[in-house]
Order: C-alpha cells, then sequence, then structure tokens
C-alpha cells in the first residue's frame, strides 16, 4: 500500500477544509471498501480525512415526520434503529441482506452510498478499466459479465453498483444532503448515482470534495408498507445477482403509491419509474404487476452471459408486489 | 516507516501507546506489534472472518480497520475471552464440548464474533432472518437459523458449522 498522510477531522467544515487544503486527499468512513481497494492498489490516495468519527452519528426525527440519519450512523445501528424498522421497513431489510455483522457495524451510511462496483476488473490492475483507468478499455463488456448490468450500460462500462442500501433509498425517495466548501446542497438518492455514459469513472453526482452529511427518509414514505427482496449465489454475505426494494400502498382497490427500485442491474439502483406510471390508479392484480414489469424491462439489453437476470429481475420484483398488496387485502 | 502517528488504544485491558504507520491495520498491529497471534489472517480483504476481534465491544473485520483510526478504542482479542482466573468463557467451553472446529483456524474468529451476535441479539438487533412477530427494539430470540445467518461472515474451511451452531445454542441466554 502506498504512504498516506492521516487527518481526523472533528466537524464537516473541518473536513471539507481539510480536504480541499490536501491534495490527493479522501474521506474515510468505516475503511471496510477504501481500505481494501487501498490494499489492491486500486485507490492511491495521497491523505486520508478520516470522517467516521463526525458529530453525524444520530437518527433524529424532523418536526414533519421525515427522518434524518447522520453520514456516520453504522449500517448495523440504522437497520436496528425502531423507526426505521417501523416506517421504512425496506431499508432495514436491505442493510441486513447486504455483507455481514462485522462489516456493517464498521460501514457508515456515507460509505456505503459511495461503494465502489465489485467488478473484477476494476479491482485488478492486469486488467483493462474504463472505470479505473479511463480510455484502457472495458474487459468485461466481451470477459466474464455474469454479474453485470443489463440496463442503462454504455459501450465504456457495464457495471452494476453494489449497495443494497441505496436500493431502498432510491425506492423510498429518499434524499441526500451534501456539504462543499462553498455551502450545501441536496440531491434525491435516486439521482445521486449516475449511469456510466462515455464517464464511466464517475460513479455518482459529487462534485470533489463534497461530503454526504446525511440521508432523509421522507415522511411521505413514512409507515407504508415496504419490503426487499434479494437474490445471490448464497443464502447469505453475498453481492446481489438482482434485488428489488418496493413501496406499495392501495387506497379504494387501486394502487395510491408505489416506488420500485432494482438491484444488481444497472450501474445505479434502477428507479422502475415505466412500471410505477403503469401501477399507479391500476388495480393491484398479479397480472398488472407482471405486465408493468415487462414494460419496464422491455429496456432491458443483457450481454451475452446475464440474460437471466431480466426474468429474475421480473419474478422476483413482482412476488414483492404481490405480497405486499396482499397485506393490503389481507 | 511511512507517516505515522500516535496511537493508543487498549487492549484486552491493557493500554498501548504506539507510533503506527498509517497503513497499519489492526490485524496486523495486534499480531506483529503486539504479538497477538489469536486473529487470524485469511483473507485480508473482509470476506472470511478470521480476524474478527471486539473494539468497543463491537465485532469488527481487523483486517479493514487502519489502527490509527482507532485511537482511545478498548479491543478485545480471543486472548481476552477468557475470565481473570482464566476461566475459559462459556462460549470457549460450548466450542470444545461441541468439538466446534477442525483445524482451528477459524476458531479465534468464530468466538469472537459469536460473541458480538448474542450481545447484538441481546440490544435488539434484527437479522435478515428475523421474522415480524419480534418488536423492534425488543432482544431478538435465537434459534439455529438466526445463528446461521448472524453467523454467515465468519467462513470454516473445514466446514463445523453444524457444530459452531450447536455450541453457540448451547450458550443463548
Ligand atoms: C466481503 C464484503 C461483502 C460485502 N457485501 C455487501 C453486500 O452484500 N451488499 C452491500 O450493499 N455492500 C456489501 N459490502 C460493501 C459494504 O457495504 C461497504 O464496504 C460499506 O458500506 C462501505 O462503507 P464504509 O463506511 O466502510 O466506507 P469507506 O470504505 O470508508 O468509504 C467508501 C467510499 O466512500 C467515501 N466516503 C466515505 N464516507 C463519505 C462521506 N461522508 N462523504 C463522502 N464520501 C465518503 C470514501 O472516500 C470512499 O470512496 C461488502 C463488503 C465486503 C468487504
Ligand atoms: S464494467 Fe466498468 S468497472 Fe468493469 S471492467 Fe468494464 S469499465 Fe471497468
Ligand atoms: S482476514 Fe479479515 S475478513 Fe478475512
Ligand atoms: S475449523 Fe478449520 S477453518 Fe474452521
Amino acid at each position: 500500500m502506498r504512504t498516506f498522510d492521516y487527518v481526523r477531522a472533528r466537524t464537516a467544515e473541518e473536513a471539507t477544509a481539510a480536504w480541499a487544503a490536501t491534495p490527493g486527499a479522501r474521506y474515510l468512513g468505516g475503511g471496510t471498501n477504501l481500505v481494501d481497494l487501498m490494499k489492491l492498489g486500486v485507490e492511491r490516495p495521497e491523505a486520508l480525512v478520516d470522517v467516521s468519527r463526525l458529530p453525524l452519528d444520530t437518527v433524529e426525527e424532523l418536526p414533519d415526520g421525515s427522518l434524518r440519519v447522520g453520514a456516520t450512523v453504522r449500517n448495523s445501528d440504522l437497520a436496528a434503529h425502531p423507526l426505521v424498522v417501523e416506517g421504512w421497513p425496506a431499508l432495514s431489510r436491505a442493510l441486513l441482506s447486504g455483507a455481514s455483522g462485522q462489516l456493517r457495524n464498521a460501514a457508515t451510511t456515507g460509505g456505503n452510498l459511495l461503494q465502489r462496483t465489485r467488478c473484477p476488473y476494476f479491482q485488478d490492475l492486469s486488467k483493462p478499466c474504463n472505470k479505473r483507468e479511463p480510455g484502457s478499455g472495458c474487459g468485461a463488456r466481451e470477459g466474464v459479465h455474469r454479474d453485470h448490468a443489463v440496463l442503462g450500460h454504455s459501450p465504456h462500462c457495464v457495471a452494476t453498483h453494489p449497495s443494497d442500501m441505496a436500493v431502498a433509498l432510491a425506492a423510498l425517495d429518499a434524499r441526500v444532503e451534501l456539504r462543499g466548501t462553498d455551502g450545501g446542497r441536496e440531491l434525491a438518492a435516486e439521482a445521486f448515482h449516475r449511469l456510466p455514459g462515455d464517464r464511466p469513472e464517475l460513479d455518482t453526482e459529487l462534485r470533489p470534495g463534497e461530503l454526504v452529511t446525511a440521508v432523509v427518509l421522507p415522511a411521505a414514505t413514512r409507515g407504508l408498507p415496504s419490503a426487499y427482496r434479494k437474490v445471490r449465489d448464497r443464502a447469505s454475505y453475498a453481492f446481489a445477482l438482482a434485488s428489488a426494494a418496493v413501496v406499495l400502498s392501495v387506497a379504494d382497490g387501486v394502487v395510491a403509491h408505489v416506488g420500485i427500485a432494482l438491484g444488481g442491474v444497472a450501474h445505479r439502483p434502477w428507479r422502475a419509474r415505466r412500471a410505477e406510471e403503469a401501477l399507479t390508479g391500476a388495480a393491484p392484480t398479479r397480472a398488472a404487476f407482471e405486465h408493468a414489469l415487462e414494460l419496464e424491462l422491455s429496456a432491458a439489453e443483457p450481454l451475452r452471459d446475464n440474460g437471466y437476470k431480466v426474468p429474475l429481475a421480473r419474478s422476483l420484483t413482482v412476488d414483492v408486489l404481490t405480497r405486499l398488496a396482499a397485506r393490503h387485502s389481507g | 516507516m511511512g507517516p505515522a502517528s500516535r496511537t493508543t488504544l487498549t487492549v484486552n485491558g491493557r493500554e498501548h501507546t504506539l507510533t503506527v504507520d498509517n497503513r497499519r491495520v489492526l490485524l496486523d498491529l495486534l499480531r506483529e506489534d503486539l504479538d497477538l497471534i489469536g486473529a487470524k489472517k485469511g483473507c485480508d480483504h473482509g470476506q472470511c472472518g478470521a480476524c474478527t476481534v471486539l473494539v468497543d465491544g463491537r465485532r469488527v473485520n481487523s483486517c479493514l480497520l487502519l489502527a490509527v483510526t482507532l485511537d482511545g478504542s478498548e479491543v478485545t482479542t480471543v486472548e481476552g475471552l477468557a475470565g481473570p482466573d482464566g476461566e475459559p468463557h462459556p462460549l470457549q467451553r460450548a466450542f470444545l464440548e461441541r468439538d466446534a472446529f477442525q483445524c482451528g483456524y477459524c476458531t479465534p474468529g468464530q468466538l469472537c464474533s459469536a460473541v458480538g451476535a448474542l450481545a447484538e441479539a441481546a440490544a435488539g438487533h434484527p437479522s435478515a432472518v428475523t421474522g415480524p412477530g419480534v418488536r423492534a427494539g425488543d432482544p431478538v430470540p435465537l434459534g439455529a437459523s438466526e445463528i446461521r445467518e448472524r453467523m454467515s461472515g465468519n467462513l470454516c474451511r473445514c466446514g463445523a458449522y453444524p457444530r459452531i451452531v450447536e455450541a453457540v445454542e448451547d450458550v443463548i441466554p
């Protein structure tokens, strides 16, 4: 591992100032992704600004009923928080389906959002990868890509975003609070991650030096039935081949609100807007769910070896929708 | 040595103040600087759990934690699980009685992980298999499937899983 300077920030202002004052600096959360990639030589920061002990470690209920989750709240504490378990269950479930108990104890909300892809070419310095080294080519497109994207990919990159948490945040209409050296701003969780296009080295819309300070779960989705389901190669401790976070409310026999985000299929959590449009106002039947997913996934462009993800994403999402709908009738 | 930072850690009740290379992970500090070789290096990438120790009472992978980030923390390794009189921890006894290991390489990590997992369940942390019947925040009752899920971050190359689950079940309060 290459050498680096280490600074521990005490406040968010101190962190952004330290970043600006230190060329080649990176923020450090729980380190479960960054340190891993530094060992592999994929990340080579000249300095780490440790933000893991910033006073952003609380979950705070706001007057309008929304919930502000600080960026340094650990994944295990967020998943166990009673207001999250009761108000936004898909988020708790998504977190608990990811990584291991040990990793969740260290991983932070901000770091989870910004974890890098698990594409094996990205992690291997001897292989071409446009995300790691722009212009070097994409090893996965014609290589081993069984785990890769079927939606929204580009000739430059076919990677998926690995976070389970981010998929739930997209479906639940969460917002991400950011702070740069020149002030704060907010992004919809859905718009936080990007598609690769011709800039696959950029995973998110974060500007250089911007710090994630919090994630806000909105009052509008609080208490609505929601769920997360993930399919993977083993029963636990593996990344998603495909997953779905769904929030569904039914009133007077028709769908009043639906949010669907798919994981493991694209460079960002894939908000299924076409399916949502088709379902809003419709009767929550299995046939309607199947039709909606069919519509959404008609945009899929599977690669040579990952065509299985299309029917998988469809059937698992239809299953989650059907179960949530049954709760309304039952 | 590269840039270093002064770091104080309490390990198994003993305080150490060290000048630590910023690159040093806790696992290497324990094994190479403090001669505590209980925690094992399996994958060095968070994928196997052999390096699991407790930091401020919570189980973590010591291979991915930079030591300099832990200034002021309390670390417990497998060497620190026994009572002050040397009496083995109930989990250590259960592992012996159930023959819950073969080569033993994963065992220190399994033990520290199980101690952490039991504390998490008692503190009301749900797992991916916790049913809707458990009220949020209440202690989670543990059975074999809960233990399997909660221990999934600890791989055992020898496949001693059935016995490990039984050993942990033996100490459920
Ligand atoms: C074996 C293994 C299995 C895993 N399985 C899963 C899984 O199934 N599902 C899943 O979702 N995840 C999984 N993970 C990934 C894990 O969830 C992430 O490593 C973790 O969430 C990252 O959080 P962190 O705080 O440790 O981030 P760090 O490693 O500290 O940082 C990650 C990135 O975020 C940046 N960063 C950190 N905090 C901030 C901030 N506040 N503002 C701006 N930038 C910031 C860092 O600069 C870095 O680029 C797995 C990891 C491992 C090692
Ligand atoms: S899919 Fe993306 S991350 Fe993977 S090799 Fe291609 S460019 Fe790199
Ligand atoms: S050595 Fe740390 S998880 Fe494998
Ligand atoms: S006993 Fe050999 S690895 Fe578990």
